[in-house]
């Protein structure tokens, strides 16, 4: 069962009105390693994986969505006041044919979200190497997209959403030392 | 454990270059080697942010937190 | 109808959101290390917080949670209010 929270987790801010960041931050929403992507992965291995593991699995789920939400926010933020001409000049002018400034599950080429992102192979080992590899994408594409965004505001909230996807890496490889059950012998260094 | 003596948040190398290549050379690659990559399971009672920095970090962990900034700024200049 | 942000809206929001974020933190560790008394009295003295700063922030600025988990409304439903957060 879900419950909604209305407030993001983190205060999402926007300095510049600069629509074609929008174009960039879309893959987080709607692309391969973005949010919704591992939302759905995370929530959907659960059902079939040991019992150790399935609050972690729920709880980093449940928290992606509250990302997806964040992504969400800045794009709205950034979208919300152009003109067609403005979408257009930013490079959003298929997406706007298409969807005004609503907001869409693709990426930054325009590639909708597909099932094929996910996977859930029923085999606990190969479904948590795939959220470890899922979280490494993830941090990595959120430097690519500091590194192409120079509003500062937006960055802060790019550098959190960098950080939780470390945190996350860090609890699903503790996951696989649960699974791997060599009893007290958890190695910390 | 102090991180600063044991490993190093960022790493680079320097791709080859063929004196045919078309544009002049990156020079160093970079990539960055966060902090969970060198433990395998967080020990208890690690030193923390307040509640106030941990949101702001992202991290509730002082460890953890890796401060990420374009390796390639200065070139664009 | 949209309620009115002032700053002790925004400030007091910030204060939730971090003590919020701390609970987030400790929920996912305690997934994986459920033994850890120390991190488990932390966590519940920060719900316990967290409950207060709520306590302060929705007669305000109206109920935070859904399907009942706060209060409706003192005299008329609240939750479809405005603002929503990717707005404010």
């Amino acid at each position: 069962m879900w419950v909604y929270e209305k407030k993001l987790q983190y205060p999402v801010k926007v300095r510049d009105c600069n629509p074609r960041l929008a174009k960039y931050l879309i893959e987080q929403y709607g692309g391969a390693d973005g949010e919704l992507a591992a939302a759905l992965r995370y929530l959907n291995q659960r059902y079939t994986i040991p019992e150790k593991v399935i609050g972690l699995l729920t709880d980093i789920g449940t928290e992606e969505f509250a990302h997806l939400e964040m992504i969400a926010t800045m794009i709205y933020k950034l979208t919300k006041d152009a003109t067609p001409q403005q979408m257009a000049a930013a490079g959003l002018g298929d997406h706007y044919v298409n969807h005004d400034s609503a907001l869409y599950y693709h990426d930054a080429a325009g590639n909708p979200w597909t099932a094929t992102y996910i996977q859930a192979k029923g085999d606990p080992i190969a479904d948590l190497y795939e959220d470890i590899a899922a979280e490494e994408k993830a941090r990595a594409t959120y430097q690519w997209l500091i590194d192409i965004s120079d509003d500062p505001d937006i960055n802060d909230s790019l550098r959190f959403l960098r950080e939780r996807e470390i945190v996350h890496s860090m609890r699903f490889r503790e996951a696989v030392e649960i699974l791997k059950e060599e009893k007290g012998k958890k190695k910390f260094f | 454990m102090t991180r600063e003596k044991t490993f190093t948040l960022v790493k680079s190398y320097k791709p080859f270059h063929s004196k045919f290549d078309p544009c002049p050379p990156i020079g160093r690659k970079y990539y960055r080697t966060p902090p969970n990559l060198y433990i395998n399971f967080q020990p208890p009672n690690m030193e923390q942010f307040t509640p106030e920095e941990a949101l702001k970090y992202g991290t509730l962990w002082k460890f953890f937190y890796d401060f990420y900034d374009n390796p390639y700024r200065e070139r664009e200049t | 109808m949209n309620k009115k942000l002032d700053d002790e809206y925004y400030q007091l929001l910030e204060q939730i959101q971090a003590a919020d974020f701390v609970l987030v933190e400790l929920t996912l560790y305690l997934d994986t290390h459920p033994n850890d008394q120390q991190a488990l009295q932390q966590f519940n003295q920060f719900h316990e917080y967290s409950q207060q700063l709520k306590s302060v922030f929705e007669p305000k600025y109206g109920p935070l949670l859904g399907f009942g988990n706060s209060p409706g409304g003192e005299n008329k439903w609240e939750w479809g209010q405005g603002p929503w957060p990717w707005q404010v």
